[in-house]
């Protein structure tokens, strides 16, 4: 393998690792702040139980996500310095103000509210909370506003080999910034909807503390129900910009290789995804409907998309790798169905008041928290690796993005060791995930302010 | 409007104020994760340790991150050249900070004595490894690099373990571990305060004897001349005073000046990172082979429109970061006493007599200082 290809998988397990903990944090940090407001304005203590429980689970998440987006960070320079010099000038503006704006607050203020309680007013250690939470949606923010730029170039114009910003107000205006924002977001949402969903599911069927869970699973049930319906729409929303902007990600998306109205879109390919499949299984119009919201749209084909990028930039293959493009597509959608249909389940048992009583439904709703999670790793996948050729769309090709000076033996090192410690961070964190999550609930404090404070940090 | 120039200048300059207060505010993180060893008896004083950085570390770090990305987009190609020439230090500096990230969330959530044993290695060498490599990597930047053409770092791993540089590691990491130390002796009671003033007994010497060599070895060694550089006595100065601050530093301990000692040894390390930025004008990677393969600050600058944007978002927002990173230093003032004995699974170990009022005077308004400001 070379440098090149090493420094993708290394950038590709980075970025996929950090996004298990991100989502995590960012939904639970809505959910937990949620639940102290509730517990806050109905002076109930289920609701402050429920409270210091999840937050255990966030406080565990939270310190992966950190430690590995500073990884992030500094990958940029180190194994992508063409692209770095390429870019600076736009994609480090938005990274720069990430931490100004968004790390501080949510770095310090989730200081405040873990050695806070008991020193803090109740109703300020309620603000650091949603303080914290705003700092995590603030950070998808700018790092979004920084990939969607990769995505969707605007607000610039190429100046002695580097991209200039001629435009700042059209890069934080950028329409595949915002629609990938509301996707992320409310993805990120769903994924602590359903981790909460599914841990309370285990909890009520452990016999424990029914009606404490029972009320979080209704709770979860319904943040995930809302949420998911919003990913779609902006999911949808991105599929219509991406047939404008990058339509050869939208036709890898579904390995259409000649241009068609009426497009149908393909649930399941056997075979290979040459155009000639052993068996598929179509539904008619779908993809013309999500690629131009109507029946007989027409949906531009991998072929003539190849041509004309030829003609535009030059010799070469822009055809990504289509089986990963195809197959993340059909992942994150199908999950994305799974957790309508499993959180819309939940909400009309919660209805009827009997969501602690059916076994089937609690079973799926453990099983339900593997869901977001393939869901947001195949959305990742897909977006990054259906841009491929391109490291940003139009202008820089990742082949020509990667550190020159850096070594074969360098990035490989990099790369185990990386790896490695990942593997090692992620084992732990996951028993102390499912250890917090198998956990009583605890009865609060209402005592003394320990001599020593925050001893359990 | 502000000259092009001028505006490049004031991007170098905001740079190493927040490299500045990163070396401010998580060398004292550092510093209480080296020293912990020599100052805790048992495993309370351990937790102590800990937890008298707890609340703040995280924020603490968000200084590198957002030095690193203020680096991007306001130089990219300084951004660029010096992340991948730095590759493998890099590497181990990242390591180092995510295993000491993790042991701070993790040691407490199980009691094994093994399992809080190897979080406590992992905070200490977490923070011992980016304490030394911190202070090598910037002895190498101010010492000149084996550079290439265009800025592109020539000398592998092996190029960055020049000698000074090493001698530059032991200095940032003894100036850290006695920034460590005034913060124990100023945020906790009892043994741990009084064991870590007696460690800045030998710490404070140390780090004038080391800080002071390696300014020796460098002012000796010189450097090829860039045009627009500073006088060549106004670094030398800078790093004097730093040094004298660390002698002050020693005197307060001494009288038991816990506040003072800690507002001393923080200026001391602004005034050695000033002394390296102040040093490194106006290049931002400097050769030490062919002058001209260095990258200058006008050549590495962002455009115009990048630093304007950029500076208006500082100017909002940096005033407010300080106000509620001072604010929580604020909240978080006062000094960490161990429960009492009854209260507690184990008794202090040395029962020692309750810290002198004198002892306590100054955390609040110290606590203020724990920004370098703007």
């Amino acid at each position: 393998m070379s440098a090149l290809d090493l420094a993708r998988w290394q950038f590709g397990l980075t970025t996929v690792f950090h996004f298990f903990f991100v989502p995590v944090t960012i939904g639970l940090a809505v959910v937990v702040a949620s639940m102290q407001t509730l517990a806050y304005r109905r002076k109930d203590e289920t609701w402050e139980r429920l409270t210091t429980f999840f937050g255990r689970l966030f406080l565990i998440n939270l310190a992966v996500g950190v430690v590995t987006g500073i990884v992030l960070e500094f990958q940029f320079g180190m194994n992508w310095s063409s692209y770095s010099v390429f870019v600076g000038n736009i994609f480090g503006a938005p990274l720069a103000i990430e931490g100004l704006l968004a790390f501080f607050l949510e770095s310090t203020f989730v200081g405040l509210w873990v050695f806070g309680k008991g020193k803090l007013s109740p109703r300020l250690h309620l603000a650091t909370i949603w303080i914290t939470s705003a700092g995590t949606v603030l950070s998808a923010f700018f790092i979004l506003a920084a990939n969607s730029w990769m995505q969707h170039p605007v607000g610039y114009k190429v100046e002695h080999g580097k991209a200039v910003l001629t435009d700042f107000w059209a890069v934080l205006g950028n329409s595949t910034l915002w629609a990938s924002f509301v996707h992320t977001v409310t993805a990120a949402f769903v994924t602590a909807g359903a981790l909460v969903l599914g841990i309370a599911a285990w909890q009520i069927r452990k016999g424990r503390e029914r009606d404490a869970f029972g009320r979080a699973a209704r709770f979860a049930a319904v943040f995930t129900l809302v949420s998911v319906l919003v990913t779609s729409v902006a999911g949808d929303l991105q599929a219509r910009l991406m047939e404008t902007q990058q339509p050869m990600k939208m036709a890898a998306a579904e390995a259409l290789y000649t241009t068609k109205n009426g497009a149908s879109f393909s649930i399941l390919t056997i075979g290979d995804l040459s155009g000639k499949p052993v068996f598929q299984i179509r539904l008619p119009h779908v993809l013309s409907l999500v690629a131009d919201l109507s029946w007989n749209g027409s949906v531009q084909g991998i072929d003539q998309i190849q041509a004309s990028e030829t003609a535009a930039y030059g010799h070469g293959s822009y055809v990504p790798v289509l089986w990963v493009t195809y197959w993340s597509f059909r992942v994150m959608v199908g999950m994305g169905i799974l957790l309508v249909l499993l959180s819309a389940w939940g909400v009309l048992l919660a209805r009827r008041k009997r969501l602690g009583d059916s076994p089937w439904f609690l079973r799926a709703a453990m099983a339900g928290m593997a869901l977001p999670f393939l869901a947001n790793a195949s959305g990742w996948i897909f977006t990054e690796m259906g841009r491929q050729p391109w490291l940003v769309y139009g202008l820089l090709r990742t082949l020509h993005g990667v550190s020159p000076t850096v070594s074969t033996a360098d990035v490989a090192t990099t790369l185990i060791g990386f790896v490695g410690l990942y593997t090692a961070i992620g084992v732990v964190d996951a028993v102390l995930m499912v250890r917090a999550a198998r956990r009583d609930l605890v009865v609060p404090e209402h005592g003394e302010t320990p001599a020593v404070p925050g001893l359990v940090y | 409007m502000v000259e092009f120039s001028n505006l490049n200048t004031a991007w170098f300059a905001v740079i190493g104020l927040l490299w500045a207060g990163y070396f401010f505010l998580e060398g004292f993180d550092f510093g209480v994760a080296v020293v912990t060893p020599f100052v805790a008896a048992d495993d309370l004083d351990r937790r102590i340790c800990m937890n008298a950085v707890g609340p703040t570390w995280d924020g603490n770090e968000v200084w590198l991150v957002v030095a690193g990305g203020a680096t991007f987009a306001a130089f990219p190609l300084w951004y660029a050249q010096l992340f991948s020439g730095f590759y493998l230090a890099l590497f181990v500096v990242l390591v180092a900070l995510i295993a000491r990230g993790v042991s701070f969330e993790f040691r407490e959530k199980d009691d094994r004595a093994s399992w809080k044993r190897f979080w406590d290695w992992a905070n200490f060498l977490g923070s011992l490894v980016p304490a030394i490599v911190w202070g090598a990597a910037f002895t190498d930047l101010v010492h000149g690099l084996p550079l290439g053409p265009g800025g592109t770092y020539r000398g592998g791993l092996l190029g960055l373990l020049h000698p000074v540089a090493l001698l530059g590691g032991l200095a940032s990491l003894a100036l850290f571990s006695l920034h460590g130390s005034v913060f124990l002796a100023l945020k906790t009671s009892g043994g741990v305060a009084r064991r870590a003033s007696r460690l800045v007994r030998v710490l404070a010497p140390s780090t004038v004897v080391l800080l002071v060599g390696l300014l020796g070895w460098l002012v000796q060694a010189g450097r090829p001349a860039i045009a627009g550089s500073l006088p060549a006595v106004v670094p030398v100065v800078l790093a004097l005073l730093g040094v004298l601050f660390v002698v002050a530093t020693g005197l307060f301990t001494a009288r038991s000046r816990a506040g003072l000692a800690f507002a001393a040894n923080g200026l001391a390390i602004l005034l050695v990172t000033g002394a390296a930025f102040a040093r490194l004008f106006p290049a931002v990677l400097a050769s030490s082979g062919v002058a001209a393969h260095g990258i200058t600050i006008e050549s590495a600058a962002a455009g115009h429109l990048t630093l304007v944007v950029m500076s208006v978002v500082a100017a909002i927002f940096t005033p407010l970061v300080l106000a509620y990173q001072g604010w929580t230093y604020w909240v978080f003032r006062q000094r960490l006493v161990r429960p009492p004995a009854g209260d507690g699974s184990q008794p202090p170990p040395d029962g020692g007599p309750v810290p002198t009022p004198r002892l306590r005077v100054v955390p609040g308004p110290i606590a203020a200082r724990g920004d370098p400001g703007p």
